[in-house]
Parts: C-alpha cells; structure tokens; sequence
C-alpha cells in the first residue's frame, strides 16, 4: 500500500504516457491520433511535476510576508512544464491544421486509407 | 495483429522505463538549485512568485526561445490553412439570444481578469502565458457568441509584433546597461508590491500581449477554415 502511496503520481503519469502512446500507435483516424498526442503531452507534464514534489509541500509564491520556505515544491520542473504546455498547445495547433488540410484534400482522415490514394 | 504487437512494444518500454522511475524517490527535496532559487529568489528578483522569477528572470533566455516556437508555430498555422482561392461566405446560424448576450457580458470581465492574470504574474499565481490564453478564450466567445463577428488581424498582428520586439528590446538595453541580455536593471522595489522586480512585470506583460494575440490568430485560422 505505502508502494501505492508513494508512487500513485508516477503511475498515474505513466498511465497517461502509455494510453496516448498506445492511440498514437494504433488508431487509423487523424483526430484520435491528435488526441493520443495531447493525452502523452498531458502525461509527461504530469510526471515532470510530480517529480518536483515534495510531500504536503505548498505553491513557491510567498503571496504575504513571514512566509516560510521549507516545504516549497521545486520551482523548477514547474518552470519547465509552463514551458511544455504553452509548447503543447502549439503542437496541437498545428497538427490540427494539417488534418484540416488533408481532410480537404483527400476527403477522409483514416491514414490508411490516405496511404493507399495517389498523390 | 499490430494491436498485440504495439501492446507488447508499450509494456517492454514502460516496465523498462518504470525500473529505473522506482530509484527517484517521491515527496523529497531532489534539487539543489530549485532551493537556492526558493532561497534567494526573492532577494535577487524581488518577484515573490518564485515560478515567475525562474521564468522571466534567470531563464529568460528559454523564454524568449519559447515565444519565438509559438510564433513560429501561428505562422505555421497561417501557413497551411492560407488559401489562395477566395472562400465563399458562408451562411452562419445566429447565437440564440442567451447566448449572444452572455457573450457581451462576459467578454469585458473575462478581458479584464486576463490582463490582471499578467499584470500581477510576479505577485500571485499566474503571468503572462496564462493571461494570455484567458484573453483568448474571452476572443473564443466572442467567436461563439456573435458569429458573424471578426477580429482585426492587422491589429493583432501588430499586437504580436509589438510584444516581441517590447521582450526583445528589455533585453538589449539590458545589454547595454550592464552587459548580460535580459539583465533585470531596474530598481527591484519593495516583493509584494505591483511595481516591484523590475523588469520582470514588463516582460510578462508583452508576453501576455503576444501570447493573446497568437492564441486568438490560431482561433481565427481554424473557425475561418472549418
């Protein structure tokens, strides 16, 4: 139970990782695929910042004074997913984009069937 | 067939990568230097969010790295989806009344809560990223609400630009003044007030311009395509 305790963020993170990974892998629909994507975007952001945890920990912003800095979490993973999810939201953007173009070009968006027309 | 094949690809890697996860201890302090920035943060920066000040001060340079992907990527976007035909209007079912003025009514507050977003980045939660993508929702609405409306892109372009070239220019006349880009020269003022840390508020504020403006250029993009 204390494995479940200890390591619940890191399976929930990984969880994610191994769905979106397992969509990306396997679906034929574009849409899907966009989505696997941003499930593994969501899932490694996850674990970034329960790795910067540390236990009843709180945000590191001293909001009034005679705050105490002890039990702050790691400023930096949190910097560093900031970074990953403004990255992420442009990942999907664009993707999105591109879908939108080959739907209009090839009228479906099953990537098998798109492999198998001409250009 | 591929379905078992990927599964069993999956769980090799995972079952490898989750070996070498269960070394990493969880709820413990793990970096030296996430401490020395909770430690000295506010002292070096004067900006009490500490997130913010790693953000816009002593990682600055990834940041300015980091608007220039998103740029790069709105372009992209404007890229692909421009057509050289001219579309056709298309014929837009109006908003029914609820909505059309709920959107009017929640556009100036949900602008305004935006701008605060960015405006105390350094002091509370949140900055210009954030604030940003709230400006962008509020444009959102507007697309949902009031169908037939459209954004300025001129406007929002030059919005854009200016915010880049603002993030820009504060580094260089750090530069000049004390010969490393995105210095924090100005005086760091008393933490917890709104005119505090320096440059930092000023950075946040044209990544909170620049950052609404392309969020709303991709929103744009994509309703003008669908």
């Amino acid at each position: 139970m204390s494995f479940l305790n200890n390591y619940a963020y890191y399976i929930g993170a990984f969880g994610l990782i191994f769905i979106g990974l397992y969509i990306i892998l396997v679906k034929h629909n574009l849409i899907k695929v966009i989505v696997g994507l941003g499930i593994l975007d969501t899932g490694v952001n996850l674990f970034l910042i329960s790795v910067g945890y540390i236990t009843k920990g709180t945000a590191p912003i001293f909001s009034r004074p005679g705050i105490y800095s002890e039990r702050m979490v790691d400023p930096v993973p949190q910097a560093l997913v900031l970074t990953a999810i403004v990255i992420g939201v442009a990942v999907l953007a664009l993707a999105l984009s591109l879908a939108i173009r080959l739907y209009q070009h090839y009228g479906t968006l099953n990537l098998r069937k798109i492999r198998e027309q001409k250009w | 067939m591929r379905r078992i094949i990927s599964i069993l690809l999956l769980v090799i890697v995972t079952f490898g990568i989750s070996l070498s996860l269960a070394k990493i201890p969880f709820g413990v302090p793990k970096t030296k230097v996430g401490k020395r920035y909770i430690s000295e943060g506010v002292k070096e920066t004067g900006a009490t969010n500490i997130v913010t000040s790693v953000v816009v001060n002593y990682r600055a340079f990834d940041t300015l790295g980091e608007v220039t992907v998103l740029f790069i990527a709105a372009i992209g976007l404007g890229v692909v989806l421009s057509t050289s035909r001219k579309k056709a209007m298309r014929e837009v079912t109006p908003a029914s009344l609820i909505l059309s003025t709920g959107c009017r009514v929640l556009f100036p507050l949900i602008l305004v809560f935006g701008t605060y977003i960015f405006i105390h980045g350094h002091l509370t939660p949140g900055g210009g990223f954030q604030g940003g993508a709230i400006i962008a929702s509020a444009y959102l609405l507007i697309y949902l609400g009031c169908r037939e409306r459209r954004i300025n892109a001129k406007v929002s372009m030059s919005l854009e630009s200016l915010g880049g070239l603002l993030f820009v220019v504060v580094g260089l006349i750090g530069l000049a003044i004390d010969g490393y880009f995105l210095t924090n020269f100005l005086p760091k003022g008393t933490p917890n007030l709104l005119f505090s840390a320096g440059v930092i508020p000023i950075i946040y504020i044209a990544i909170g311009f620049k950052v609404g403006s392309e969020l709303t250029g991709i929103i744009d993009n994509l309703i003008e395509e669908s």
